[in-house]
């Protein structure tokens, strides 16, 4: 369960690539623990670090005094493809990324996101670019990113919204649905006998 | 009937529609791994929650455990032994069926499932990897999750899921002699880009597609993830049930028959709607490889880097534009993983070294699919094959596709390898990946550097090329 989220103001960090992908955000070999914590330190490791003593790159744009307090990332598209893991999404959230803002965004890795806390809102290239380095407001209520008075907004799945705002559990909300669930199974037994299987033990 | 293939699995699965365009969805099969399967079960039990139907859960030992000959728990994964101990703990706690390091059936999830028939037509199964969606070559709807979806499907024995739009992509004609379901996901990758397949299910179709035996389809599935598909899907036929017939976990006697009848259903009405299709000339492609650090950046083996190459890319693949990639030096080759590593893809490759030796100063590892592939391999002399033309011959696992098994390459070297991902140091520190099929990951490792396969005879054929 993730903390809720209503608005952000923040420096929007531009990472302004298309397919940035997990394995970049977090190395196999930063995920050391078998937990959903402690990742942050790892996070795009492979860029903001010069070395494995890591010693800072300065270049890369996290390390920039500027950006260092960002909660809003700035992609390009396709962002979060390749490998499922969530520690991804983990370590963005541990180290204080709120709402990630993308051309487009890799399918697993949204739905990453929202189970998480992070807002992944698209919006086109061209006001991406616009927006780098520049302090906005993001409000989900209102589906609304403002920037210097001009405001775009965004689509984002009505259950996913609803999710994000309020900090829901998923499972809570699903096993609402039990009564639903189980009706399912008594007719899709009898239907489907071969999908369901035993256990070899007692 | 006028529906899509994806069209009748969704529906047949549809416990509750939920606001805004959402469905809950039956989940029928739910595959764990050691990366994240002790977070996940552990996570659960934390909150109280049992798992709703353990007997459709199945946890492998892929993600962490190490591929060398008398292997243990221990690997060179920092912390890596706890993922290994604990997943095995948690699974336990939990009743789920558990193929542990030692295990006949150990062996790469996407590889071991449809082996044992756990996977068959009609189904949904989900797994937290990326790459759960080459099972779709079997007919069912199969895709990568989160490790909390993964929880929740374990809970509640669905997942609340938003539509996906549906794609055909139609491989027309005849494959070329020496070019492989991975040149043809490479071919629709490098023109439709790595983001092409967003927000749909990819069904292939197409008389190329008919022709693929099932590992090959399973290859063409496997990469629907780096096309960013929901998921790829390929509908059931003659091919798909001669396969799964007998396996462990597919039905038997009565109720394979019963089965097999809804299985033969399961296809896309003539008439039926796509929201996007994509027609491709199976006969015109040629073998790829990829020369930067997307699958999208892939071109023709006897091609050259595009002169528009991102400049960034070509600094970290060490590359001009405009050169040649036949005769790009490499320092490795890797035949492995969930792309490429079923008993089909050995002997291919082994009919290319048979008689012949790697380049020297190139190491080449070769690491099976499956302890069964391993076997079956073992059985009919690739091992030493391999072995003789001066490959490591591994245990199974995922190993150097990604640091699993706590191994990487050497800083910086350039690797030809069998899997599905060339990304910036995901085989090792800087290290140059170039992605192709098995066939020209064999070819290039005898030549010492990226070379065509078509230009090589096989010396023993071992198996149809």
């Amino acid at each position: 369960m993730a903390e809720p989220f209503t608005s952000l103001t923040s420096v929007a960090v531009p990472l302004l690539r298309d397919n940035i992908d997990t394995d970049a955000i977090i190395p196999s070999r930063e995920m050391k623990s078998t937990g959903k914590t402690g990742l942050a330190g790892g996070l795009f490791a492979g860029w903001r670090y010069l070395d494995t003593e890591r010693t800072p790159n300065p270049d890369f744009v996290l390390n920039q005094p500027r950006f260092q307090a960002g909660a809003l990332l700035l992609a390009g598209s396709n962002f979060g493809c390749g490998s499922s893991r969530e520690h991804a999404v983990w370590a963005l959230a541990e180290y204080g990324i709120c709402c990630i803002i993308a051309q487009s965004f890799a399918p697993i890795f949204a739905s990453n996101c929202v189970r998480n806390g992070i807002v992944p809102v698209v919006l086109p290239g061209d006001i991406i670019a616009m927006l780098a380095g520049k302090t906005l407001s993001v409000d989900l209520a209102a589906q609304s990113v403002r920037c210097d008075g001009h405001s775009w907004s965004f689509d984002i799945a009505a259950g996913d919204k609803a999710m994000l705002l309020q900090g829901l559990d998923a499972i809570d909300l699903t096993l609402k649905h039990q009564d639903a669930i189980a009706a399912f199974h008594r007719h899709d037994r009898v239907k489907r006998p071969w999908v369901y299987l035993e256990l070899p033990h007692a | 009937m006028s529906g899509t293939l994806f069209d009748q699995i969704w529906d047949d699965h549809v416990v509750a529609t939920l606001p805004g365009g959402a469905a809950l969805i039956a989940i029928d099969r739910v595959l764990l791994h050691e990366r994240t399967g002790a977070a996940g079960l552990n996570s659960l039990r934390a909150a109280g929650r049992a798992i709703a139907d353990p007997a459709r859960v199945f946890a492998m030992m892929d993600h962490i455990v190490d591929t060398l000959p008398g292997r243990s728990d221990q690997t060179l994964v920092p912390g890596g032994q706890a993922f290994i101990t604990e997943t095995r703990a948690a699974a336990r706690a939990a009743g789920i069926t558990l193929f542990d390091v030692t295990d006949r059936d150990q062996g790469i999830m996407h590889v071991v499932s449809p082996e044992l028939g756990i996977v068959c037509p009609g189904l949904t199964l989900i797994a937290p990897d990326s790459h759960t969606c080459t099972q779709g070559a079997l007919g069912a709807l199969a895709w990568g999750i989160g490790s909390s979806e993964a929880e929740h499907a374990m809970a509640t024995g669905t997942l609340r899921i938003t539509r996906p739009k549906t794609l055909r992509v139609t491989f027309s004609g005849t494959l070329a002699t020496g070019v492989t379901a991975k040149d043809m996901m490479l071919a629709l990758i490098a023109e439709h880009g790595a983001g092409g397949g967003a927000g749909h299910v990819a069904e292939f179709a197409g008389d190329a597609v008919r022709g693929l035996d099932m590992e090959a389809r399973m290859t063409l599935c496997n990469m629907a993830t780096e096309f960013s598909a929901f998921a790829g899907l390929i509908a059931p036929d003659q091919v798909t049930f001669d396969w799964l017939k007998g396996r462990r976990y597919a039905p038997q006697g009565a109720a394979w028959d019963a089965a097999i009848r809804q299985w033969r259903a399961l296809r896309s009405a003539p008439d039926a709607r796509f929201d996007a299709q994509i027609m491709i000339d199976a006969a015109a492609i040629p073998p790829m490889v990829s020369w930067g650090t997307s699958p999208q950046s892939s071109v023709a083996i006897t091609g050259t880097v595009p002169a528009d190459a991102n400049p960034a890319m070509l600094a970290y693949m060490d590359l001009a534009a405009g050169a040649a990639l036949i005769g790009t030096r490499i320092d490795a080759a890797f035949i492995g993983s969930c792309t490429n590593a079923r008993l089909s893809d050995l002997r291919r490759a082994a009919a290319l070294l048979a008689g012949r030796s790697v380049a020297r100063g190139v190491r080449a590892i070769c690491v099976p699919g499956s302890s069964a592939v391993k076997r079956a391999a073992e059985a009919e002399g690739l091992d030493r094959v391999f072995v003789a033309a001066g490959f490591e011959w591994r245990e199974s696992g995922c190993s150097m596709c990604f640091f699993a098994g706590g191994e990487s390459f050497a800083e910086g070297t350039r690797v030809i390898s069998s899997t599905n991902r060339n990304f910036e140091s995901r085989q090792g520190l800087r290290v140059k990946t170039h992605i192709a099929s098995p066939e020209t990951v064999a070819a290039s490792a005898i030549a010492g550097a990226i070379a065509d396969p078509r230009k090589m005879t096989r010396q023993r054929v071992l198996a149809d090329g």
